[in-house]
């Protein structure tokens, strides 16, 4: 099964940031205590919003966020200001995803090109990963045929996920996936899950099996896919390559038990987002023991109160 | 004036109360709403605008893509129930399409598109309530939304109208207002003054443009507050929540002091 949901209208009323004061009325809400501070000098990360003056050009060098004008360094978007040395950059707080060579994505081809498909991967350009990047049938060492290019859609189609790897950039900062590993390749068995890509941290490992019978891949272009968990053994096959399955448009029977762990798991990720929690493999077990022991439904976790109890409970506990 | 509403009374109230140089109640929500990747619903008054952004993305269509940079696309949506009269603007309405463009035409020049080559920031403004000042909502809860999705501004895009009643100039008009005399829209960046938009449906006299030009120049910066700090509780609220970083943001008090203290001198 694979779909694409969208949260429903999302519990996140601590944080909207509401404003309701008479536009006369002065400044009485966040009056910065420590004016005169140096923030570069101060250590900590100051929060910035565009047209805000960070320094001088003259003694600091602009980073990402940053542009220069009349010998000043401004932020040009809303996030955290962090310093290295002399370079001064911002963070955005909620962006798209910046992909890193080896960065571990997940993705959605949206067209099949010459020797190429395009990939969605919730970056500002879709990601292209070339024919000569994936494994084929037949063994990894084998040459490509005109043959290949006539069938890529055996292979890949559009709609279909796939997980794969950052492997460089084009100059105009399109990046270019490959897959080739037996880790990676056309996903089935579960369900998609979008999150903002900050709350994606870099992980030892992005592919993580919960013991509750469920796989994850949390791809770092804040895709995550939910699915059946899959022995390690049938995963890699002798010689490593079963064409027929890795290539397999067909899901493997999942029994309920599965499929409510996946749903409850993907409803967790959902609940963890809208409060922008950033997630990590120990906090998804807490979460998905919490809610087995309080016993309710899959679909509860999507209750406001509830998702608010879980992620106040998972807080504290860190 | 006869048997019509007055704009101004002689005790200097305006139709609803405000002074001269009073702006309407402004409020911001920049929660977020489905799979937008930046959204703010701005009020002025009875005036309610929501403002979803997408991007930068690929480009839907080729012939859209610049090799330079990001193409911003902005699709303005009327809703029916946002007059008096139930009303249905096709798409294709005029006023809208002309709406659309004033509002690309204002960012371009503020978003740092060369930041994207070959991508594509879609913005769709959906307008729930109509009472005057349609234009400066939009640019308003433009801006905002532009800032939420993290796409990289010059600055803020401050917008205001303004209008001349015989020859005493008023702000941010009401609808009733901004039927019965000459108006201008004008937003502006506050960080350095300069102005990105002037817009005039009406015919206004060329003494009365420099004043009212000026005291929407000052209003801007009192928006440019108000807009701040919706920003920054909002980064500091997220920012928070994902464990890291000052729980309170600061706000350069003395900038804006500077801009409300102009404005309550009139």
């Amino acid at each position: 099964m694979i779909t694409f949901t969208s949260f429903p209208v999302p519990a996140d009323d601590t944080y909207n940031g509401a404003h309701s004061h008479h536009p006369d009325v002065s400044e009485d809400v966040l009056m910065d205590l420590d004016d005169d501070q140096d923030p570069l000098e101060a250590g900590g990360s100051k929060l910035t919003y565009p047209g805000e003056s960070l320094t001088s050009s003259q003694a600091y060098m602009r980073g990402h966020g940053t542009y220069v004008e009349n010998e000043e360094v401004i932020a040009s978007v809303a996030g955290t200001m962090e310093r290295v040395n002399k370079l001064v950059t911002v963070r955005a707080v909620r962006t798209r995803y910046n992909p890193e060579v080896g960065d571990l994505v997940v993705g959605r081809i949206t067209e099949v090109q010459p020797r190429r498909w395009k990939v969605d991967a919730n970056s500002r350009q879709d990601a292209v990963l070339m024919l000569s990047s994936v494994n084929l049938p037949g063994g990894v060492q084998r040459r490509k045929l005109e043959s290949d290019e006539l069938q890529m859609r055996t292979f890949f189609e559009e709609g279909d996920l796939l997980v794969a790897e950052v492997q460089a950039f084009f100059s105009d900062g399109a990046m270019s996936l490959h897959t080739r590993s037996l880790k990676y390749g056309k996903l089935r068995n579960g369900q998609l899950v979008t999150v903002p890509p900050v709350l994606v941290r870099r992980l030892k490992s992005h592919f993580i099996a919960l013991p509750c019978g469920v796989d994850l891949i949390l791809g770092l272009n804040g895709y995550i896919w939910v699915s059946k968990h899959v022995k390690a053994s049938d995963q890699e096959g002798e010689e490593g390559f079963d064409a027929e399955a890795v290539y397999s448009n067909q899901n493997d029977y999942i029994d309920d038990l599965t499929r409510i762990a996946i749903s409850r798991v993907t409803n967790i990720i959902r609940v963890l987002a809208a409060h922008f929690v950033p997630l990590t493999d120990t906090l998804l077990l807490e979460a998905y023991e919490w809610t087995v022991d309080q016993e309710g439904g899959a679909k509860d976790l999507l209750q406001e109160d509830v998702g608010d109890a879980l992620v106040a409970t998972i807080t504290a506990r860190l | 004036m006869g048997s019509r509403v007055e704009i101004l009374n002689d005790g200097g109230f305006r139709s609803d109360g405000r002074r001269q140089f009073e702006l309407r109640d402004m409020t911001i929500d920049l929660s977020q709403q489905g799979q937008a990747d930046g959204c703010a619903v701005v009020t002025h008054g009875l005036t309610q605008v929501l403002v979803s952004v997408f991007g930068p993305r690929e480009a839907k269509m080729r012939s859209q893509t610049m090799h330079d940079r990001a193409n911003i696309s902005v699709e303005v949506n009327v809703a029916a129930f946002s007059t008096g009269e139930r009303r249905k603007r096709t798409r294709g309405d005029k006023r809208i399409l002309e709406l659309a463009a004033t509002i690309k035409s204002t960012f371009e020049p503020v978003v740092q598109t060369n930041l994207y080559p070959r991508s594509q920031i879609d913005v769709y403004v959906q307008v729930l309530q109509q009472d005057g000042g349609l234009l400066q909502a939009c640019i308003n809860a433009t801006t905002l939304a532009l800032v939420n999705a993290g796409i990289p501004l010059l600055d803020f895009v401050c917008a205001v109208s303004g209008g001349v009643h015989s020859t005493s100039p008023l702000l941010d008009l009401t609808l009733l207002e901004e039927n019965d005399i000459p108006n201008v829209t004008v937003a502006m960046m506050p960080k350095t003054g300069k102005v990105t938009l002037v817009t005039m449906e009406t015919r206004l006299h060329v003494d009365r443009f420099e004043e009212i030009f000026r005291l929407a120049g000052d209003a801007g910066k009192v928006i440019h507050g108000e807009m701040k700090n919706a920003v920054r509780s909002r980064t500091s609220a997220l920012v928070a929540a994902m464990g890291s970083g000052p729980r309170v943001g600061g706000v350069d008090v003395a900038a804006d002091k500077d801009g409300d203290d102009r404005m309550n001198e009139y």
